[in-house]
C-alpha cells in the first residue's frame, strides 16, 4: 500500500499560449482508488491523457509502475501499457467488433491463447462486469450507455492489469446504474487487487468508492486526501463543490446509510 | 483421494502454458472420485488462473467427480469465488452454413439489399419532390444560404480539378485521333471526332463521374456522421424536416453546378484538343475552329447539356439516400460511402445509355 504506483512531479502541460496544468504533483498509492475532481475545463482529462501518454509533456516527470514514462523508450512504454487498462469517457469501443470481440482484442494482440481459452476468458470478463450472455454478440451501436461502459471496463481489464484509468466512469448513467457501477469498481478493485485512478464529477462516487481524492483547480492540485481532509481545505472551489447544496444532500444520505 | 499440488504464477502471461497442463490434469484424473488441488504454492493468481482452475473443476463436475480446492490465499480465494458465481460459458455465435449454403445466403441477402436500395432511392426521390412542392408553396422555407454554400463547394471549388482532367482527356483524344487517322489520311476528321465525342458524351460523363467521387462521397459521409451522432433526430424533434434542411440544398446545388461544370469541362477539353491539333497534328488554330464550326451543331451541345442535371439528380439522391442508411458503426459509414460512389457512377452510366437510345430515336 505504501509504494506510489503513479508518481507525477511538477507536470506542465499546455496548448499554444495556454498552460492547462501548471506544476501539478500527485502520487497514487498501490491498491487504492484515487479520485480526481475539478470543474469543467480544469484539466482533469488533460492530466489523465498526459499520464497515459496521449498528450505531450512540457515539463516535469511522470513515473508509472516504476518507469519514467516521459523519457522511456518505445519498448519500455509498451511494456508498461500492457500493465494498465483505460476506460474512456464514451467507452471508445471498436464499433465494427462485437462486445466479445472488443474484449478479446487486447488478448489477441498480446497473449498467445487458444481460441477456446480466449472465448472463455472474454466471456468470463463480460460476466464479471455484469453483461449477460445474450448481449455478448451485440455490436456497440446496439448497447445501452451503461452496457457500453461495462463492456469498455471489461476490455480495460482484459489483460488483468495492475492499474486502471477511468475517465468519468459514471457520467451519463442514471443514479441506480451509477451506484451499481461504483460497487462494481469497488468489488473488482478488491478481488483483483487493482489500483484505480479515476476522474469523476459524481459526488456519490467520491464519497462511497474513493480512498483518496485530489482536487484540481486553476491548473494546480489544491487539495489531496480523504474526504475529511478535503472538507477542511479553504480553497473557494473546494468549498463550493463539497459544501454546496447537492453535496450536503449526498453527505446526509450517506451518513444515514452508514448509521 | 488423489492430490495435485499447484505452484508458481497463475497469470495471463502464463495462460498459454497453463492451459495444456489443466486439460491434461482433467483427463488424467478421470475416474478418480475425488481430487484435492493444493494451491498453497501459487504466488500470483489472476482471472486467467481462476478461469482455468474453474475449467478443471467444471470438467470433473460434468463427470460427477468431486474436486476440492484448498489453500487459496486471501484475495485469490475471493477472486475465485467471484468467478464461481457466474454461470459457465457464453453462448457460441450461431453456426455458419456450409459453403453452398452461405453462397445462397449471400445471393439472397444481395437480392434483398438491391430491392431495398431501389425502394430507398424511390423514397428519397419522392421525399425530395414533396419538399420541392412545399418550398414552392412557401418560398421562405427555402435555404438560400445553405444552397449557395453547397454550390460553392461542389461547383466553384471543383473547377480546377475538372478543368485539368477534361483538358488532359481532350488532349489525349486528339492525339490518339491524329495518330490513328493519319494512317489512312483522315486527319481532318479528328476535329469531328473530338468535337462530337466531347460535347455529346465524354464531357458530361467525365464531369459526372468526377463529381460523384468528389461530392457524392462527401454528402454521404456528412449525412451519415450526422445520423450517427443523432443530429438528424435533433432536427426532426425541432419540427424541421431533414429533407428540407439537408437534402434539398445539397441536391439543388448539384443540379445547378453540374451543367456549369459540364460546360467548363467541355470547353477545356476542346481547348486541349485544339492545342494538340496545333502542336502534334500541325493544324493551325484557325483551321481547327473552322472545322469545329462545320462539324458540330448546337444539337450536339444540347444533347450533352440536357443530360447534366439528370445525372446530378441521380448522384445527389443516391448519395443522400446512402447517407441516411448509415448505422452506428464507423464501418457502416465507410461501406455506405463506397456504395454511394459505386452506385451513383453505375447509375450515371446506365442513364447515359438510356439517353443515347432516347436521342437516337428522336434524331438528335
Amino acid at each position: 500500500m505504501s509504494e506510489p504506483i503513479i508518481h507525477v512531479r511538477d507536470l506542465v502541460v499546455g496548448f499554444g499560449d495556454r498552460v492547462v496544468l501548471d506544476h501539478v504533483s500527485v502520487d497514487v498509492m498501490g491498491g487504492e482508488i484515487f479520485g480526481f475532481v475539478g470543474g469543467s475545463g480544469s484539466g482533469k482529462s488533460v492530466l489523465l491523457r498526459t499520464v497515459i501518454g496521449l498528450l505531450a509533456v512540457r515539463g516535469g516527470s511522470i513515473e508509472v509502475l516504476g518507469t519514467r514514462l516521459d523519457t522511456a523508450s518505445g519498448s519500455a512504454r509498451r511494456a508498461i501499457e500492457r500493465r494498465w487498462g483505460v476506460l474512456f469517457q464514451q467507452g471508445a469501443l471498436f464499433s465494427s467488433l462485437t462486445a466479445l470481440q472488443n474484449v478479446q482484442f487486447p488478448m489477441r494482440e498480446y497473449l498467445h491463447l487458444s481460441p477456446r481459452l480466449m472465448h472463455e476468458m472474454a466471456a468470463a470478463k463480460l460476466e464479471m462486469v455484469g453483461i449477460r450472455a445474450v448481449d455478448h454478440h451485440k455490436f456497440p451501436s446496439e448497447l445501452s450507455g451503461g452496457m457500453t461502459k461495462r463492456v469498455a471496463l471489461a476490455r480495460a481489464l482484459a489483460l488483468d492489469p495492475e492499474l486502471v484509468f477511468l475517465d468519468e466512469p459514471t457520467s451519463g448513467l442514471d443514479p441506480i446504474a451509477a451506484g451499481d457501477f461504483d460497487e462494481l469498481i469497488r468489488t473488482l478493485q478488491k478481488t483483483l487487487g487493482l489500483t484505480v485512478f479515476m476522474i469523476t464529477h459524481d459526488l456519490d462516487s467520491l464519497y462511497t468508492v474513493c480512498d483518496r481524492i485530489g482536487v484540481l483547480a486553476d491548473g494546480r492540485v489544491v487539495a489531496v486526501g480523504g474526504i475529511p481532509a478535503i472538507l477542511e481545505s479553504p480553497h473557494p472551489w473546494v468549498q463550493a463543490y463539497f459544501r454546496g447544496r447537492r453535496a450536503t444532500i449526498v453527505q446526509s444520505r450517506i451518513a444515514n446509510r452508514t448509521s | 483421494m488423489k492430490r495435485l499440488t499447484a505452484a508458481g504464477s497463475w497469470t495471463a502471461a502464463h495462460a498459454n502454458l497453463l492451459e495444456p497442463l489443466i486439460d491434461a490434469a482433467a483427463s488424467t484424473t478421470a475416474g478418480e472420485p475425488s481430487l484435492l488441488v493444493d494451491m498453497a504454492g501459487v504466488t500470483h493468481f489472476d482471472t486467467y488462473g481462476a478461469c482455468l482452475l474453474k475449467r478443471l473443476q467444471r470438467a470433473r463436475n460434468a463427470r460427477n467427480e468431486e474436486t476440492r480446492i484448498t489453500a487459496l490465499q486471501g484475495r485469490f480465494e475471493e477472486l475465485f469465488g467471484e468467478l464461481q458465481e457466474t454461470p459457465p460459458g457464453a453462448t457460441a455465435p450461431a453456426p455458419k452454413a456450409g459453403p453452398l449454403g452461405s453462397a445462397f445466403e449471400f445471393l439472397g441477402r444481395a437480392t434483398i439489399g438491391f430491392g431495398r436500395d431501389l425502394v430507398a432511392l424511390a423514397e428519397m426521390l419522392g421525399l425530395l419532390g414533396r419538399s420541392v412542392v412545399r418550398v414552392m408553396g412557401n418560398p421562405r422555407a427555402f435555404r438560400l444560404t445553405s444552397t449557395t454554400y453547397h454550390i460553392d463547394r461542389v461547383g466553384w471549388q471543383a473547377v480546377p480539378i475538372i478543368v485539368l482532367i477534361t483538358f488532359l482527356i481532350g488532349c489525349i483524344i486528339a492525339q490518339q485521333g491524329f495518330f490513328h487517322f493519319r494512317k489512312f489520311g483522315a486527319d481532318a476528321y479528328v476535329v469531328d471526332m473530338v468535337g462530337i465525342l466531347i460535347l455529346r458524351e465524354i464531357g458530361v460523363l467525365l464531369v459526372a463521374i468526377m463529381v460523384a467521387g468528389r461530392s457524392g462521397s462527401s454528402y454521404t459521409a456528412e449525412l451519415g456522421s450526422m445520423k450517427m451522432r443523432e443530429e438528424i433526430d435533433a432536427l426532426r424533434t425541432m419540427g424541421l424536416d431533414p429533407i428540407d434542411v439537408l437534402v434539398l440544398p445539397r441536391v439543388l446545388a448539384l443540379v445547378i453546378a453540374l451543367p456549369i461544370l459540364t460546360f467548363i469541362g467541355s470547353m477545356a477539353a476542346l481547348y486541349g484538343g485544339g492545342l494538340v491539333a496545333n502542336l502534334y497534328g500541325g493544324m493551325s488554330p484557325d483551321i481547327y475552329i473552322a472545322r469545329l464550326k462545320e462539324a458540330i451543331s448546337v444539337t450536339h451541345f444540347e444533347v450533352g447539356m440536357i443530360k447534366a442535371p439528370f445525372m446530378a439528380l441521380v448522384i445527389g439522391i443516391v448519395a443522400c439516400a446512402q447517407g441516411f442508411q448509415v448505422k452506428g458503426s464507423a464501418e457502416s459509414l465507410g461501406r455506405q460511402t463506397t456504395n454511394a460512389v459505386v452506385k451513383s457512377i453505375f447509375l450515371v452510366i446506365v442513364l447515359d445509355g438510356l439517353f443515347a437510345i432516347f436521342f437516337a430515336s428522336i434524331d438528335m
